[in-house]
C-alpha cells in the first residue's frame, strides 16, 4: 500500500459533470501531494511566486547564488540541529557554540600568525582548536543527557549560558581581530569556478551526513533512540554512546558553519550565533523533523534551511523591516508545526481507508 | 432529545416489563465514507436498556469506524441515528455526552499524579465561582464509587492503582455523567484473570442500573460471558446480529471471518534437548521475585503463569537484564552469566541477544517497536551488528533487502510493504513483525511475553503456526502468559508464579486448562485469607 494515488470515488455516487469530476482529481491529487511531501514545497511555491513577482532581481542568477552561499551556514546547522532532533532532543546552545569557535579559532590564529606570509599553519591550527572546543562543548551536552539523564531543552540551555560566559570573559565583548588575511580571502570570500568556497564546503558536508545517517549503523540506531528508547535498548543497542555521539558529530557540524562565519566576517565575536537555535529549529521543523524523534528527512531539512534564507533575501529586497522578519519567521515555524499536524491527521485518515479496503 | 438515568425509568415504565420495547439508540442504513470509500456499509443498530450489545470482528471490519459515529467523533455519511426515536446528528464528543453517551476507550484518559475523585470530576464544572466545593465533591465521588459496588478510597493517587483499577476509574468517571448509553472499547485489553472479573462485576452493575452498553472485545469467551445479544461485522458490513445465549463460539468466529479456524492450537512436539537457561535462587533487587528456579530446555515450550502482579514477567526480563538482581545464579548454554557470589554479572539485552536468546515485551508500542519506522527496520534492528546487515560501520542496505524478501514471504504480509511504516499497519501484523525479530538472527530461546494480548484471532493463529516453526527448528521457547488456554495447550512444562514465588511445576499430560485454572483458584483462595 503505497502513496500513489487516493482510491477511486465510489461508483455510485450522484452523476458529476466532467468539470466538477476533474476538479476533486486535481484535488485529490493535491492532498496526495500533501500528505507526500508535507509543508515545504506549498511555501518554496508560494515564496518562490510571490518574491519573483515582486521583484526581477530576486531570480537573477546573482542573487540565485547569493541564496545558496548565505544559506550555508544555516544548511551545516540545521543538519546539527537535525541529528539532535531525530533522537528526540533538541539544541538550544548551537548559537554560543558557533561564538566560542568563533573567539577560540580566532584567538588562537591572532596568537600564532607572526604577520608574514600566508599564515596557514595558523589557519589550520586555529581551526581544528576551534572545533575542538566546539566538539567538546557538543560532548558536555551528550555525557549530560545520556549518563545524568538532563532533559536536553534544559542541558544545552544551561551550557548556552556557560558558554556564553566563557566566551565572554576571554573576550571582554570586544571582537578580536588579527587573523591571517588568507582565512577570509579562501574561506570567507574565495570562489572556485565561480562557486562560493562556503558551498563547496557545505556540498560534502551534505553528502557526509547523509552517509552517515543512512548508512550507517550508529545513523539507524540514532533514529531508533529517537523512535522508541525503551525498544532501542532492548534491541541491544548502546544508547548512551550513540547519544554522545550525536551530540558530538552536531557540534562537530555546527563549529565548520562557526569557522566559515568567522572567515565570512574576518574576526572573532562572542556575539555571534543568537538567531540560529530559532533558525535551525524552524529549519528542521519546516523539514518535517518530527518534534518527537526518529522522523526526518536530510534533503528536506537542507531545503528548509534553504527556504528561510530564500525568505530573509526577499524580505530585504522589498525593505521589510528586519523586526518584521523576525516575526515571519516565528510565524513560519509555529505555521509549519500546525501544518505537520494536520498532515499526520489526513495521512492517518487516508491509511485508514486503506487498510478497510 | 436527552436521555438520562433520570428519565430512563419514565422510558422503561412507558412500555412492556422485562426488556424495553423502545431502543434507546437504533442506527438505520449507518453508512461512512472516506474519500468516497466506504467504511461502513448500511448498518443498523439497536441497543436496549440494561442490555450488553458486543461488537465481534477482525480489526478494519468497521467496528472503530462505528464506535466513531456513535460517539460523535465523526459523522455518519449517509442514513440516521435515533436517540429514543428521534433523528438526532451527533456533532461532537461533548455533544454525544450531553445526548447520555459515555465511552472508555482503550487509551487511559486518567491523570496519574492527581487522586481518584479529583479525576472522577476532571472536567465538569462543579465549582461555585472560583472554588471548588472540596466536601461536597467528595461525597459525590463517595456515591458514585459506593453505587458501582467500587471499594476503593476517593483521595487515593491514580498512579497507585492498578491497571485494573484505573480501568474502572474511567468507567465510573464515564458513569458519573449518568450517561444511558456506555461504549466500552476492549476494557480488558491490558487486564488478566482476576481483574478481569472484577471489572465484569462492576459491568454487571451497570446493566442493572438500566444503562445500555455497547461492549466490544476480541475474546469470545468474554461476549458470552456479558453480552445479551451480539452484533457481527466483517468488511464493513454488518453479518448478523444474535441473541448470544442462542449461538455459539465457533458460529462467531465463522462470522466474522468466513471460516472456520481449523486446529487453533497447532501440536508442537517438544524434542528436549541439552539445557539451555537455569536460573538458581534467583532474587531480583526489587524483592518482586524470590527464590526463583527455573529451567529451559532446547526445543520444548515452557510456560509461565498466575496472577497479574505475579512477578512471570520480572523473571523473563531479569534473564535478559531488565531488571537488577539481588543474588542467585544464572547459567546460559555452560555459561554462568550471572553469579553473584562470583561477581559474574554479564546480564545485558547485548550480551544475551549475541548469546541466541530473544525476549519480546508485551507491550509492543512501549518498548517493542519503533513505531514511526518501516516494518524492515524494525525486523532488522536488534541485528544489524550482524554480518548480513553490516560490516563494520556500515549498513549493507542490499543484504537488508534480500533478506526481507525472505521474511514479508514467511510473514504473509501479502500486499504490504515492508517499507510501510508500523502505524499504519493492524495490531496483528505490529505484533508479527516483532515476532519476525526472530527471523533474521539465530535464536535458541525466544522470552515471548504475552505475545497474543490485543490481536485478532487471525492473527492469534498465525503466531501460534509461527512459534511451531520456532520450535521446530530446534529453538525454544519460554512463554509467559495470562491466557490459560494459551499456556496450556502450547506448553510442555508450565510454572505458576504467585507472588513471586514458584507454587508448582506441571509437565506432560497433567497439563489442561482445567488444571491451570484449578491451581491458580486455591491461589486466590489464598490471597483473601492472609495469614
Amino acid at each position: 500500500m503505497t502513496l500513489h494515488s487516493l482510491p477511486p470515488t465510489q461508483p455510485n455516487q450522484p452523476k458529476t459533470t466532467t468539470e466538477t469530476r476533474y476538479m476533486s482529481k486535481i484535488l485529490n491529487f493535491l492532498v496526495v501531494l500533501y500528505i507526500k511531501g508535507g509543508v515545504l514545497p506549498w511555501f518554496l511555491a508560494i515564496a518562490v511566486l510571490g518574491f519573483g513577482l515582486s521583484s526581477e532581481y530576486f531570480l537573477s542568477q546573482t542573487n540565485l547564488m547569493g541564496i545558496a552561499m548565505h544559506a550555508t551556514y544555516l544548511i551545516l546547522v540545521a543538519m546539527a540541529q537535525m541529528l539532535v532532533m531525530l533522537t528526540a532532543g533538541l539544541d538550544l546552545s548551537v548559537g554560543v557554540m558557533i561564538a566560542m569557535t568563533s573567539v577560540t579559532s580566532s584567538l588562537t590564529m591572532g596568537a600564532m600568525w607572526s604577520g608574514h606570509g600566508s599564515g596557514w599553519e595558523a589557519v589550520l591550527i586555529g581551526s581544528v582548536v576551534g572545533l575542538c572546543s566546539c566538539a567538546g562543548i557538543g560532548l558536555v551536552n551528550g555525557i549530560g543527557v545520556a549518563w545524568f539523564r538532563v532533559p536536553p531543552f534544559i542541558m544545552t540551555f544551561g551550557m548556552s549560558s556557560v558558554v556564553l560566559g566563557l566566551a565572554l570573559s576571554l573576550t571582554s565583548g570586544i571582537p578580536i581581530y588579527g587573523m591571517p588575511p588568507s582565512f577570509a580571502n579562501i574561506f570567507g570570500y574565495g570562489t572556485w569556478f565561480d562557486i562560493p568556497v562556503p558551498i563547496l564546503v557545505t556540498l560534502p558536508c551534505i553528502g557526509l551526513m547523509y552517509i552517515f545517517l543512512n548508512w550507517t549503523r550508529i545513523g539507524r540506531y540514532i533514529y531508533a533512540i529517537g523512535g522508541n528508547l525503551r525498544a532501542a535498548q532492548l534491541s541491544g543497542i548502546n544508547t548512551k554512546f550513540c547519544l554522545i555521539i550525536a551530540y558530538t558529530v552536531a557540534s562537530l557540524f555546527t563549529g565548520i558553519a562557526a569557522l566559515l562565519i568567522t572567515a565570512r566576517l574576518e574576526t572573532g565575536e562572542s556575539n555571534l550565533g543568537a538567531s540560529y537555535p530559532l533558525l535551525s529549529i524552524a529549519a528542521c521543523a519546516i523539514g518535517g523533523v518530527s518534534l518527537q524523534g526518529g522522523v526526518g528527512k536530510l534533503s528536506n531539512v537542507v531545503l528548509g534551511a534553504a527556504f528561510l534564507i530564500l525568505i530573509q533575501n526577499g524580505m530585504n529586497l522589498m525593505r521589510i523591516n528586519s523586526y518584521y522578519q523576525m516575526v515571519v519567521i516565528g510565524a513560519l515555524l509555529i505555521t509549519a508545526i500546525i501544518a505537520e499536524y494536520l498532515r499526520q491527521r489526513l495521512l492517518k485518515t487516508y491509511v485508514t481507508v486503506a487498510k478497510s479496503k | 432529545m436527552k436521555i438520562t438515568q433520570n428519565n430512563l425509568q419514565a422510558i422503561a415504565t412507558k412500555s412492556s416489563p422485562g426488556r424495553v420495547d423502545q431502543p434507546l439508540l437504533r442506527l438505520r442504513g449507518i453508512s461512512k465514507h472516506f474519500f468516497g470509500s466506504p467504511a461502513l456499509h448500511e448498518m443498523d443498530f439497536e441497543l436496549y436498556a440494561g442490555e450488553v450489545h458486543a461488537l465481534f470482528g477482525e480489526n478494519g471490519a468497521g467496528k472503530s469506524t462505528l464506535l466513531q459515529l456513535i460517539t460523535g467523533d465523526s459523522q455518519p455519511s449517509q442514513g440516521n441515528i435515533l436517540i429514543n426515536d428521534e433523528v438526532v446528528k451527533i456533532k461532537s464528543v461533548h455533544h454525544a455526552k450531553d445526548l447520555g453517551i459515555s465511552a472508555v476507550f482503550q487509551e487511559y484518559t486518567l491523570v496519574p499524579p492527581l487522586t481518584v475523585e479529583e479525576n472522577l470530576f476532571l472536567g465538569s464544572n462543579l465549582s461555585t465561582g472560583m472554588f471548588l466545593q472540596k466536601k461536597q465533591l467528595r461525597q459525590w465521588a463517595r456515591q458514585t464509587l459506593d453505587r458501582l459496588k467500587f471499594d476503593l478510597k476517593p483521595d487515593q493517587l491514580v498512579m497507585h492503582l492498578s491497571h485494573a483499577q484505573q480501568r474502572m476509574v474511567e468507567i465510573a468517571k464515564a458513569f458519573h455523567s449518568r450517561p444511558a448509553i456506555m461504549v466500552l472499547d476492549e476494557p480488558t485489553a491490558a487486564l488478566s484473570g482476576r481483574e478481569t472479573t472484577q471489572l465484569f462485576a462492576m459491568i454487571d452493575v451497570l446493566k442493572h442500573e438500566g444503562i445500555g452498553i455497547i461492549y466490544v472485545s476480541h475474546r469470545t469467551s468474554e461476549i458470552f460471558r456479558l453480552s445479551d445479544r451480539v452484533s457481527v461485522l466483517r468488511d464493513g458490513h454488518l453479518v448478523t446480529t444474535q441473541d448470544t445465549n442462542t449461538t455459539t463460539e465457533d458460529q462467531l468466529i465463522e462470522f466474522a471471518f468466513g471460516h472456520r479456524i481449523d486446529s487453533f492450537f497447532p501440536t508442537i512436539t517438544a524434542q528436549p534437548g541439552r539445557q539451555l537457561l537455569d536460573v538458581k535462587d534467583l532474587n531480583l533487587a526489587n524483592s518482586l521475585v524470590q527464590n526463583v528456579n527455573l529451567t529451559v530446555n532446547a526445543g520444548e515450550i515452557v510456560g509461565v503463569t498466575g496472577l497479574a502482579g505475579s512477578g512471570a514477567a520480572d523473571i523473563a526480563r531479569a534473564c535478559f537484564g531488565l531488571n537488577p538482581m539481588k543474588s542467585g545464579v544464572i547459567t546460559y548454554l555452560d555459561d554462568q552469566v550471572y553469579n553473584k557470589d562470583l561477581g559474574i554479572n554479564d546480564v545485558t539485552p547485548r550480551a544475551m541477544l549475541d548469546r541466541g536468546m530473544l525476549y519480546l515485551p508485551a507491550d509492543r508500542r512501549a518498548e517493542g517497536l519503533v513505531m514511526d519506522h518501516s516494518v524492515r527496520q524494525n525486523i532488522s534492528l536488534s541485528s544489524l551488528n550482524l554480518a548480513k546487515f553490516s560490516t563494520g560501520f556500515w549498513v549493507r542496505r542490499k543484504g537488508e533487502k534480500n533478506v526481507m524478501e525472505n521474511v514479508s514471504r514467511r510473514l504473509k504480509l501479502n500486499q504490504l510493504s515492508v517499507e510501510n511504516v508500523l502505524h499504519h499497519v493492524s495490531g496483528g501484523t505490529q505484533q508479527k513483525v516483532m515476532l519476525a525479530k526472530g527471523f533474521v538472527r539465530d535464536v535458541q530461546l525466544f522470552i515471548l511475553d504475552e505475545p497474543t494480548i490485543g490481536v485478532d484471532i487471525d492473527t492469534r493463529a498465525e503466531i501460534y503456526q509461527l512459534m511451531q516453526e520456532f520450535c521446530a527448528a530446534g529453538a525454544s521457547i519460554l512463554l509467559i502468559s495470562s491466557d490459560l488456554s494459551e499456556v496450556a495447550n502450547l506448553s510442555h512444562r508450565v510454572y505458576i508464579i504467585h507472588r513471586g514465588q514458584i507454587q508448582t511445576e506441571i509437565s506432560g499430560k497433567d497439563i489442561s486448562e482445567t488444571s491451570l485454572k484449578h491451581h491458580i483458584d486455591q491461589l486466590d483462595l489464598h490471597e483473601v485469607s492472609p495469614p
